[in-house]
């Protein structure tokens, strides 16, 4: 640090100079849009670069690996049973001798669609239903929160294993089942926020012009609630992909010969503690790697959209 | 808010600092701070001492690096990211900066204590009052509950808290604003220490509330005789209660003395900025003026007067020498390049 | 407290007779009731559902007879298995998954909180970082994949554990590890934020100030706060325990209520579905109850029986 006795203090240096200006400090960095600057958070943390990029890798592998396969999903090849992990079969082949390797991307387009489809759907009943509750206020959202507390109290994969039951066991009865339960969590953010929001002045000022309801939920109430909306929709998705699996693994998701990574899982538990590891191996790790994709780019999400939570 | 000295407390100001004895000494103290943008210094370089049953306020910005100091003699400087980085503090004869956590703690809580700016959070929410105010002194002191419980009541007494027997077993949010802060200064005293400090006490507070906060004090500095450490930006206040006023501006002591000193012949420019700042009921004909631009970035200080660049005073050499301490009197000192024999007559004011 | 107990209680009642309601419907609205005769060969099964459901009358009467078996705790026959009701299914099998659960929650809760309370104090140290790697990865581990993996590695690799049944301690280790690593981990990371944030609380610093020993402020003042939102989704993770040992029962081949459950799905008995899902609803429901109780208990600001202060 300075010292001032060790520095010659010169008597010219005793003159008025003119006051500066005032503006010293300059902002550096450029004010970025809300949505840039998250991307730019999300950018910085390479756990939740690297699930994005696993995750798109996923989605395009499931679709393109199953089309050009040379081997089929559903084709039993009895001969070739339980045959370890080889050039012909890179994963190797199931007790029926299909190849694991074709079942195990065509698992991942089922365990993908469920998951999307489900949060989708929970987005698009959330945003209404929630919406409506939060900005409606009064009464109306009495009721409607009342419902959704009773929905809430009720053991979700309960309800849903009691309708697999009753239903015929398919990719969209799945999705029913998960979604009939699955809504009331995002209903409960998207009502806390539009809540919030509504009172803001800026959504007074609109109101104060005249704007219509419509218009004031899409212009201003939207965009403002779309951070914890995209958040929870990220952790949706590996739930349901949980789910899903869980189920096909109770013997109520996929029916065989169609192949999902819970149905493959099952299917390999009478062998586990016989050689035939690829058969339990192979499903499980992309189950757990796509789980812990999309569970460390939620939570980059929302350290991303979300800056006042960082920890 | 306006404020108004009270003319007749001269005498009693200058009795406390000629016969209290002198009970700190905060010498050249400085903390930085690692950020992930860097290191910042929030303390450079900071004098004081504090007397016996003296108040002494230490008044400035937000940023200033006033609750560091106060953290720093408290003890509450976490490390990492914060640091001690020179500078001693003597508090009975003790160097605070060297001694070991647990001797640490035997003083800094039981002689030393603080109190916090806002009553709405400093107190636990899932412990009664009484259990927070009983368990500093039972860590402490080897006494009985009852006795511990005898020793509460008697402290929201003193602070005028109404039931203290049936108070001991409510909760926090059982409290209005103003009584939590009496429960903050009730916990604070139950240890019987020597120096309070008390950081922007009033500010959280209404206005009414307030007032009643600052006589408290008042009456608490007389019936138990504790220095007072206040730290705060509210002139109002400082005006009130202080006995002494130090100034700080960008992690220094820029101007300190007592508060005749201070409200009636400031020499710092930026103290006779803050003064202008505020209405004041006794110069009520002159304008509000206040100090244009902000204060300079603590990751890299400037290399001469931190204030140079807002002060209308400015000259040259403060851009490139920091000032040094001029001794206006026995109690009065200044870091300002005006008080130098050559600046003499520059300005005309 | 006692309102807040009064409510809790009949929202309790109300979720169960919904589940039981719906229970009843759905399985009546399956084409061709699955209590229908044709399902059945055996006649003494056939004796059995006839007289508890009270097959020959309108569905009216046969609802009001199954509410009030169910207050009399009654599930009545299964249909598979002769001589069997799923009344003494629930008695052999719900001890052994009630073990199984608690000894889970246990694991859980206890390993959890010190796990994520260590990773706090040390906020980005090596210990946070371990810590929190392994939480993501717990989160991202199914319960039954983890399971099967468990059993490859320690019974099969190395052989210290059995594989299967519930006899011993030494039985219980995998079942109880594969189910308690979800719910430890988000427990864990949960602690952590939850503790991140009580730290910086004045009451902390105040803590601090008044010279109390670290010990005493991280678990009277620090701890305690911040388990508030770790209580508050117990009832998630009990449900995910719950529907978690369907799953670890059928894997370990544990004779619990779970091992019946999915027995019961997969040879579509359909009473035993019935009657397990309202008694696994009533318990759960209990559970959250207590669960409710349990917070209103820690956190002194939800007694609202108490008038609020005299602000003064």
């Amino acid at each position: 640090m300075t010292d001032f006795r060790e520095i010659e203090v010169k008597d010219e240096w005793f003159q008025p100079r003119a006051k500066s200006t005032g503006k010293a400090e300059v902002v550096v960095r450029p004010s970025l849009s809300y949505w840039a600057d998250a991307w730019r958070r999300l950018k910085q943390n390479k756990l939740a670069m690297f699930g994005l990029y696993f995750l798109i890798f996923l989605g395009l592998a499931a679709i393109l690996i199953p089309m050009f396969s040379s081997h089929s999903v559903t084709a039993t090849d009895l001969p070739n049973q339980n045959k370890a992990p080889s050039m012909q079969h890179w994963f190797g082949t199931d007790e029926m001798g299909r190849d694991v390797f074709t079942r195990t991307w065509y698992g991942a387009r089922i365990s993908l669609f469920v998951g999307l489809m489900a949060a989708l759907i929970d987005v698009t009943i959330g945003i209404i239903y929630g919406g409506i509750s939060g900005y409606k206020g009064g009464k109306v959202d009495l009721v409607m929160m009342r419902i959704i507390e009773i929905l809430y109290g009720l053991p979700h994969l309960l309800v849903v294993i009691l309708l697999l039951v009753v239903m015929e066991p398919s990719l969209t009865t799945i999705i029913i089942a998960l979604t009939i339960t699955g809504w009331v969590g995002m209903a409960r953010i998207v009502r806390g926020q539009v809540l919030q929001i509504k009172n803001y002045e800026f959504v007074t000022a609109s109101k104060s012009f005249g704007a219509g309801t419509l218009r004031i939920i899409r212009k201003n109430l939207l965009p403002n609630t779309m951070g914890p909306i995209i958040v929870q929709m990220t952790l949706t998705v590996p739930s349901a992909i949980f789910a899903e699996a869980f189920l096909s693994f109770l013997g109520l998701g996929i029916q065989a010969p169609f192949a999902s990574w819970g149905v493959m899982a099952n299917d390999a538990l009478p062998v586990i503690l016989s050689g035939y590891w690829w058969r339990l191996f192979f499903p499980a790790l992309f189950i757990a790697m796509t789980m812990f994709a999309f569970n460390v780019l939620g939570d980059g999400l929302q350290d991303a959209l979300d800056p006042k939570l960082r920890g | 808010m306006t404020i108004q000295i009270q003319q007749n407390d001269e005498q009693h100001q200058n009795l406390s600092i000629v016969i209290g004895k002198k009970i700190l000494e905060v010498q050249d103290l400085h903390v930085t701070f690692q950020t992930y943008g860097g290191e910042v210094h929030a303390v450079r370089g900071v004098t004081f001492d504090l007397h016996e049953g003296e108040t002494l306020a230490i008044v400035g910005e937000s940023g200033c690096g006033k609750s560091v100091t106060s953290n720093a003699i408290m003890g509450l400087i976490s490390q990492p990211p914060g640091k001690i980085s020179n500078g001693r503090i003597f508090f009975k004869g003790k160097d605070l900066t060297k001694l070991d956590k647990k001797a640490a703690r035997k003083i800094q809580g039981v002689d030393i204590s603080m109190i916090f700016q806002d009553p709405m959070t400093a107190l636990n929410p899932t412990l009664t009052i009484g259990e927070q105010l009983t368990d500093g002194l039972r860590t402490h002191r080897s006494i009985s509950k009852a006795e511990a419980d005898k020793k509460a009541i008697e402290m929201l007494n003193l602070v005028g808290i109404s039931n203290p027997r049936e108070r001991l077993k409510q909760y926090p949010h059982q409290f209005s604003g103003g009584m939590r802060q009496r429960i903050v200064i009730a916990i604070a005293l139950i240890c019987d220490p020597i120096l309070l400090i008390a950081d922007e006490p009033t500010t959280a507070l209404d206005v009414t509330i307030q007032a009643q906060i600052l006589e408290l004090f008042e009456e608490i500095q007389i019936k138990t005789g504790v220095s007072i450490i206040l730290i705060t930006h509210d002139l109002g206040v400082v005006a009130k209660i202080a006995d002494r006023i130090a100034v700080m501006y960008a992690g220094k002591i820029i101007e300190i003395g007592t508060k005749r000193e201070i409200f009636y012949t400031p020499t710092h420019p930026y103290t006779k900025g803050l003064l202008n700042s505020v209405p004041r009921l006794d110069l009520a004909e002159e304008e509000l003026e206040p100090i244009e631009g902000t204060p300079p970035d603590l990751f890299a200080p400037p290399k001469g007067c931190a204030f140079a660049a807002r002060c209308p005073y400015v000259m040259e050499v403060c851009d490139y020498v920091q000032p040094g301490t001029t001794y206006l009197t026995t109690s009065h000192y200044t870091d300002c390049w005006l008080q130098d024999e050559r600046a003499k007559g520059l300005f005309n004011d | 407290m006692v309102n807040y107990v009064i409510k809790r209680f009949f929202m309790m009642i109300g979720t169960v007779l919904i589940i039981a309601t719906l229970t009843f419907f759905l399985m009546h609205a399956i084409p061709g009731s699955p209590l229908d005769s044709d399902r059945t060969t055996n006649p003494t099964i056939q004796a059995n559902l006839e007289k508890f459901y009270k097959l020959d009358q309108p569905l009216s009467s046969q609802y009001i007879s199954y509410l009030k078996s169910i207050v009399t705790f009654d599930f009545g026959p299964s249909i598979k298995k002769p001589n069997e009701s799923v009344n003494s299914l629930i008695g052999r099998g719900f001890p052994i998954s009630f073990e199984l659960g608690m000894v889970t929650i246990l694991v859980a809760v206890i390993s959890g909180v010190v796990l994520g309370t260590l990773a706090a104090l040390r906020h980005n140290g090596v210990i946070d970082y371990l810590a929190m790697t392994f939480a993501v990865i717990g989160i991202s581990l199914p319960n039954f994949i983890l399971a099967t993996l468990l059993i490859r590695i320690f019974a099969g690799e190395l052989g210290w554990f059995p594989a299967a049944t519930w006899q011993s301690p030494m039985h219980m280790v995998l079942p109880t590890l594969a189910l308690a690593t979800g719910p430890m981990a988000v427990i864990a990371r949960l602690t952590r934020a939850s503790m991140l944030e009580v730290l910086t609380q004045d009451y902390i610093k105040m803590a601090k100030a008044k010279g109390l020993t670290p010990w005493k402020i991280i678990v009277r003042y620090a701890l305690r706060n911040a388990m508030m939102p770790v209580v508050t989704i117990m009832g998630t993770m009990l449900a995910g325990i719950l529907t978690g040992t369907f799953v670890i029962e059928k894997i370990f081949a544990i004779p619990g209520m779970g091992k019946y459950f999915v027995e019961s799905i997969n040879n579509r008995d359909y009473p035993v579905i019935m009657g397990t899902t309202v008694f696994y609803s009533a318990f759960l429901v209990f559970m959250l109850f207590l669960v409710d109780i349990v917070y209103g208990v820690l956190d002194p600001r939800i007694k609202l029986h108490q008038k609020e202060g005299d602000p003064s």
